[in-house]
């Protein structure tokens, strides 16, 4: 049976890993190529490096750090932040990215989303929708770190993304984010019956029994976090003998 | 055109100690994650060549075949490069990786394609059950159980262990099937035929499980 997933998020600063409580005060944890290496041997199952401030300063990213990641780390990673265009893709998957991740470029220009697929096909492709409630089904799709709202809603653009071959969905609630109070499940759920990809669940972590929550309520197959592994409030191997004994699939 | 890829480890973490005198290769084509084999290569202190040359893919030790991509295209720049007879004919172990290993059977749904046909077996696409009530998805993507392994590839401790996969197409189970996967049905998630080695996973993004199956081929 496939394993739901535990998926670290380092927000990367400047070369270093930063996690910003809802994404405005920021503190620096340590070095990504070690502190990845670290979650990798703890169990993570997958990690995802997120250059935070690029989008909003309009930055390349960070090829030199992925390189460095892609020769030390044995288990898949996601990178993302700055990406609009094929060739900043392509320097990625060249540094030896196994998939990258667009948010507010692919808003802006949705077609980013198929000549990603298309040329790199559709596993390279990870959605990220971060998106704040508004009431009963309705969220709104925010760009650059959640500070701007947009015209699109949640659910029919992660439908969208899926159609344009997206491989993945990164769905991040707004008002979850830093609150530590359990994941946006009623919407994860939602998405992952309206769509045939995988849904990887961010926003919201802060106990054991979020994580389970958000794997049977949440139908999520993967979830993410961050300041819980970097101040080890939740240590990787703790939670993942939690979930087995709970009855998930997960690789010990 | 050959390339060499740079050494291991410029992080501070400990270099490799590079092991042996065997002649390791990966065959550079139109596909990707090359050079994520050969950094899990670098990691278990082997060095290897990303190389298309015949003679010197003829004359390794270790071939690697790996794959991310589309079949049929990959299938029409192996033969028009003549990369086809070349594999075929390989008499060391040769170890094809999740595209590579599809390339290795008879004939791929992806694109409606024949291949090299040392497995007898057709690639066919993962077709969802009718109810899905668990909302299984295709792709085949994360990680899923290597169980019934029988292969040089795999030592006992590796049966029941968790490896990673991102596939839509899938081999049944065989004659030439070295290890099962359960997803939507058992199916080959490795296969093994004389000096052919092929895995659907991907050993090298597979942690430490990935890196002793590498290893385990790599000491054939």
């Amino acid at each position: 049976m496939l394993a739901k997933r535990i998926i670290p998020c380092l927000d990367i600063k400047n070369g270093q890993t930063v996690k910003g409580v809802k994404f405005v005060e920021i503190k620096e944890v340590g070095d990504p190529v070690e502190l990845g290496a670290l979650y990798a041997e703890q169990g993570a199952d997958e990690l995802v490096f997120l250059d935070i401030t690029a989008s909003h300063e309009g930055r390349k990213t960070f090829v030199d750090l992925v390189k460095r990641i892609a020769r030390n780390i044995n288990i898949p990673f996601t990178v993302g932040g700055g990406i609009s265009e094929l060739s900043d893709a392509d320097a990625l998957l060249n540094a030896g990215a196994d998939k990258i991740s667009v948010n507010s470029s692919a808003v802006r220009n949705p077609q980013l989303i198929n000549d990603l697929a298309l040329n790199f096909g559709s596993q390279f492709v990870v959605a990220a929708i971060d998106a704040k409630h508004q009431q009963g089904d309705d969220w709104v799709v925010t760009v650059n770190g959640g500070r701007i709202p947009t015209d699109k809603k949640l659910f029919s653009w992660a439908k969208e993304c899926e159609d344009r071959g997206a491989g993945e969905i990164l769905f991040t609630s707004m008002d979850h984010d830093g609150v530590k109070q359990g994941f946006a499940n009623e919407a994860l759920a939602k998405l992952s019956d309206e769509l045939n990809i995988p849904i990887i669940a961010s926003g919201g972590a802060g106990a054991m029994e979020h994580f389970k929550d958000v794997f049977t309520v949440g139908k999520a197959d993967a979830g993410l976090a961050a300041s819980i592994f970097h101040f080890k409030e939740i240590p990787i191997p703790e939670l993942k003998r939690y979930l087995v004994g709970e009855g998930i699939p997960i690789r010990i | 055109m050959d390339e060499k890829l740079g050494v291991a480890s410029d992080s501070g973490r400990q270099a490799p100690d590079f092991k042996g005198s065997q002649r390791i290769v990966i065959i550079k084509y139109n596909a990707g994650n090359i050079r994520s084999v050969n950094n899990a290569l670098l990691r278990l202190g082997y060095e290897a060549e990303v190389t298309a040359d015949p003679e010197k893919i003829m004359q390794a030790d270790k071939v690697i075949f790996p794959g991310v991509g589309e079949a049929s295209t990959t299938m029409a720049y192996l033969r028009e490069t003549g990369l086809d007879q070349l594999i075929v004919n390989l008499k060391q172990p040769v170890l094809g990786i999740c595209l590579g290993m599809q390339l290795m059977c008879s004939y791929s749904e992806e694109g409606k394609v024949e291949c090299l046909n040392i497995f007898d077996e057709k690639v066919r696409k993962f077709q969802l059950p009718q109810s899905n009530n668990e909302n299984i998805k295709i792709p085949h993507m994360g990680w899923n159980k290597i169980t019934n392994v029988q292969s040089p590839l795999f030592d006992e401790s590796l049966e029941g262990e968790y490896v990673y996969f991102v596939h839509s197409f899938y081999v049944a189970l065989g004659e030439d099937t070295a290890a099962t996967t359960d997803y939507i049905q058992p199916y080959s998630s490795a296969l093994q035929k004389g000096n052919f080695y092929a895995t659907q996973f991907h050993p090298e993004k597979s942690g430490s499980v990935g890196e002793r199956i590498l290893a385990n081929f790599l000491k054939l």
